[in-house]
Parts: structure tokens; C-alpha cells; sequence
């Protein structure tokens, strides 16, 4: 545990808030642009600011995805393939397997964009499982010993998906899709028909009047809940496996034999938690081909 | 936990991960998935079509085999046939040697009895005119009892 290095206190309360601040860029409430100190400045900038911690992961790890795959689709061979090659082939056609389970109507964009949500999603939440302290340790070395950075005000979230925006960014261009199809394929029609005039519906022109707040109101917040329900599932999940890593790692500091006992839950827990950051990439990814199927039906 | 500008950040980032993986990484891997995929059905036509050729080959060999054997039995049937004739023909040959050599031997033995025999005549009738000198005594004309002697040989 680092809690020297932390900004706000050297107590647990202050480890737990500074592993909970995003290093932001933005606009201070002056005007002024610059790095954010403390988690209430990141706070004062409101929307205009940028997390720097979580696009820098999330850019690198979806680079490293892609020019990985890529590297092996450049090279990709009829014959008998290499293990890169092997590898990639081998999630790919898991990839195309559960898209072909569940779309069935014919789109070229669902199996490259489910391929690309599982990895990229795969990988950020694998970051979790990087002991906490490690990468914000070295961010702070770095920013203190380089540039000079007081080492109290370096925050350093290395789980993009702990990050709302990430998960809520990635929902809501999946919606988009969702709704951009929808429009497509049925029409805005269609669309505004699906909306309106179910499940509801009477030949009684009065009635049916009647039915479409109604309707509107029911089917507006199942489509709402789309893509909040997919931001939250995937953030929640994260954000708790993290503040456990947290929790654990504050036992590190309270003795030898909570830094044993915490070195036994930090194995178990990160064991299990392979599970959920896989289960969490493919319930993200097959709820994206569920929605865009269903955006693809017409009734 | 402040939602920002990372928001956008991300769903930009994110249409540009999928835009590329739809663009470079997704055509290749599947094209060469579905070429490999078609390579395998027909490599696995191509044996299954060589194991047919080869039960075909195997049948027409077995039935060639039989042909072959028929043709060999008929002719060592027919060359066993063949000796039989040529032995007997020898036989006959031999036989017919024989009888020649034997008819030649016969007359050979015939003439040298009737040699034998004109020698022995001749040596009688000799000995029968010493014979009759002797007994007579007395000188004889030979010319004058030759008429005499060789009926006498002849009757020998």
C-alpha cells in the first residue's frame, strides 16, 4: 500500500478516493486548461474535461487488439496457418459462431463489431486483474521523477470499463446503431409505429388514441433501458471487482498476517474475476447482437 | 466519477476500432477461414475419389488376375495336350524306327544265314567229294561228277 504517496490522506479513505480519481485534462471553472489536482477540481470542470488514464488504455489496448488481428490478417494464409494466425482464427470463428446463433438477418458491420466489443472490452477489463498499485505506482515515479508532478496529485485509473464514460461511450454508439437500423430497416415509420402502437393496440380509433402515450411511454423506456442497462452491467461489474482489489490491498498494509491472509483473497479474487471480465465481454457483446437483431426485425 | 468529454472520446475511438476491424481484420481472417474450409472438402473429395479409384483399380486387377490365371490353365491345359501328342507322336516315330532297324537287322541276319548257309553248302559239298575221293579211293574226275556233286549240294 501506498498511502505516502496518496493525495488526499494517508489513511484508507484517501488510498481508496485517489485510486477512485481519473487523471483528467480539461477546462478549469476560470477558463484556464490544465490537468485537474485533485479530484473536487476534476469535479469543478464538469463536462468539459478528459479522462487522459482512460483514453490512453483504452487506445492502447484497442490498438494492441487491432494490430495484433491485423497482423495476423495481413499474413493470413489458406494453408496451414501459424500460431498467431491459429489464435486469431480461433476467436474469430467463436466470434462468428455466436453472431450466427443469434443475427440472423444479413449485415457485414454486427460480426466485425462484435468481435471488436469482446476483445477490446476483454482487455480493459483485464487490466483489473494488473495488481492496483502497480502501473499508478509508476505513473507517479514517472510524473514525479520527469516532469516534475507533485507525486500527491498524479491519479492513475489503469480499468478503462471502471470508467463510466468508457462503458457508456461504447453503449450509447451501440444504441446508435440500434436506432440507425431500426430506421433503416423498417423505416422511421416503422419505427415510430413500434414505439407507439404496441403492445397496446384497438381498431376503436378513441381507444387507440388512448394506447399511445401509453405505448410510447412503455417502449421509449425499454429502449432507454438498452443501452443504460448495457453501460451499467459492465461498469458495475468493474467498478466492484476493483474496489475489492482496493479493499484487499488496504490489508497489505495492516500487518503481516492481513498481508498474508490479503495475498490469499487478492489470488482468489483475481481468479474468479477472469471469470466475470470474460463473462462481462461476452454479455456486452451478445447483448449488442440481440439489440441490433432486434433492430433488424419487423413486426 | 465525473461523465465528461471522455464519453464522446470513447464512442469516437470505439466506431474507429469497429470501422477498422470491419475494413482490415475481419475480411481476410474469414475469407482465408472459408478458403481453407473449401480446401479441406475438396482435399477430402479428392481422397475420398482416390479411395473409389483404388477399389475400382483393386476390382479390375482381381478380375484381370482371373482372366490371366484362365488364360494360363488353358494354355498349360493345352500345352500338357500338346506334349501328350508329341510324346505319342515320338512313340509312333520310335516304334516305326524300330520296326525299321529291327527289319533291317532281320534281313541282315537273313542274307548272312543265306551266306552262311551257300558257305556251308559249298564246304559240304567240298567235304562230300573229299568224302567220296576218299572212299572211292580212287581219283575221280572232279569236272566229270561236278554235274553230279552239285545237285547233290543243291539238295542240301
Amino acid at each position: 500500500m501506498t498511502t505516502e504517496t496518496t493525495g488526499e490522506a494517508l489513511t484508507a479513505t484517501g488510498y481508496i478516493k485517489h485510486h477512485l480519481t481519473n487523471w483528467t485534462y480539461g477546462q478549469f471553472p476560470d477558463g484556464s486548461l490544465g490537468f485537474a489536482n485533485t479530484a473536487a477540481e476534476a469535479k469543478s470542470m464538469g463536462f468539459m474535461a478528459i479522462h487522459v488514464d482512460t483514453m490512453l488504455w483504452s487506445i492502447t489496448l484497442g490498438v494492441l487488439f487491432l494490430w495484433l488481428f491485423w497482423l495476423a490478417a495481413s499474413k493470413a494464409t489458406i494453408e496451414v496457418p501459424g500460431r498467431l494466425q491459429n489464435f486469431v482464427e480461433w476467436i474469430v470463428e467463436f466470434i462468428d459462431s455466436s453472431v450466427r446463433g443469434s443475427f440472423t438477418s444479413k449485415n457485414d458491420l454486427v460480426a466485425p463489431l462484435a468481435l471488436t466489443i469482446f476483445i477490446w472490452v476483454f482487455l480493459m477489463n483485464f487490466m483489473d486483474l494488473i495488481p492496483v498499485d502497480w502501473l499508478p505506482e509508476l505513473a507517479i515515479w514517472i510524473g514525479s521523477t520527469f516532469f516534475g508532478a507533485d507525486p500527491h496529485h498524479i491519479y492513475f485509473r489503469v480499468v478503462p470499463s471502471t470508467d463510466p464514460n468508457a462503458t457508456f461511450g461504447m453503449a450509447i454508439a451501440v444504441f446508435f446503431l440500434v436506432l440507425y437500423y431500426s430506421i433503416k430497416i423498417k423505416g422511421i415509420g416503422g419505427f415510430v409505429g413500434e414505439l407507439t402502437l404496441q403492445p397496446f393496440s384497438s381498431k376503436n380509433k378513441v381507444l387507440q388514441g388512448v394506447f399511445i402515450p401509453i405505448n410510447f411511454i412503455l417502449e421509449f423506456v425499454s429502449l432507454i433501458a438498452k443501452p443504460i442497462s448495457l453501460a451499467l452491467r459492465l461498469f458495475g461489474n468493474m467498478y466492484a471487482g476493483e474496489m475489492i482489489f482496493i479493499l484487499i490491498a488496504i490489508m497489505f498494509s495492516t500487518g503481516w498476517v492481513f498481508g498474508i491472509f490479503g495475498g490469499f483473497l487478492q489470488l482468489g479474487w483475481a481468479i474468479f474475476h477472469i471469470l466475470i471480465i470474460t463473462l462481462q465481454a461476452f454479455i456486452f457483446m451478445t447483448l449488442t447482437i440481440v439489440y441490433l437483431e432486434m433492430a433488424h426485425q419487423k413486426h | 466519477m465525473n461523465i465528461n468529454l471522455t464519453l464522446i472520446g470513447q464512442s469516437i475511438t470505439f466506431f474507429f476500432f469497429v470501422w477498422f476491424c470491419l475494413k482490415f481484420v475481419w475480411p481476410p481472417i474469414m475469407n482465408a477461414l472459408v478458403e481453407r474450409k473449401k480446401l479441406i472438402a475438396d482435399g477430402l473429395a479428392a481422397g475420398e475419389k482416390g479411395k473409389h479409384d483404388l477399389e475400382l483399380a483393386e476390382k479390375s486387377a482381381i478380375d484381370k488376375l482371373k482372366v490371366a490365371k484362365n488364360k494360363a490353365a488353358e494354355i498349360i491345359n493345352h500345352a500338357e495336350k500338346r506334349a501328350g501328342e508329341i510324346v505319342d507322336e515320338a512313340k509312333d516315330h520310335a516304334k516305326v524306327e524300330a520296326e525299321r532297324i529291327v527289319a533291317g537287322a532281320q534281313s541282315d541276319i537273313d542274307q548272312e544265314v543265306n551266306r552262311a548257309r551257300e558257305e556251308l553248302r559249298k564246304s559240304v559239298a567240298d567235304l562230300a567229294i573229299v568224302g567220296a575221293s576218299k572212299i572211292l579211293e580212287k581219283e575221280v574226275d572232279a569236272r566229270a561228277h561236278a554235274k553230279m556233286v552239285d545237285s547233290l549240294v543243291a539238295q542240301l
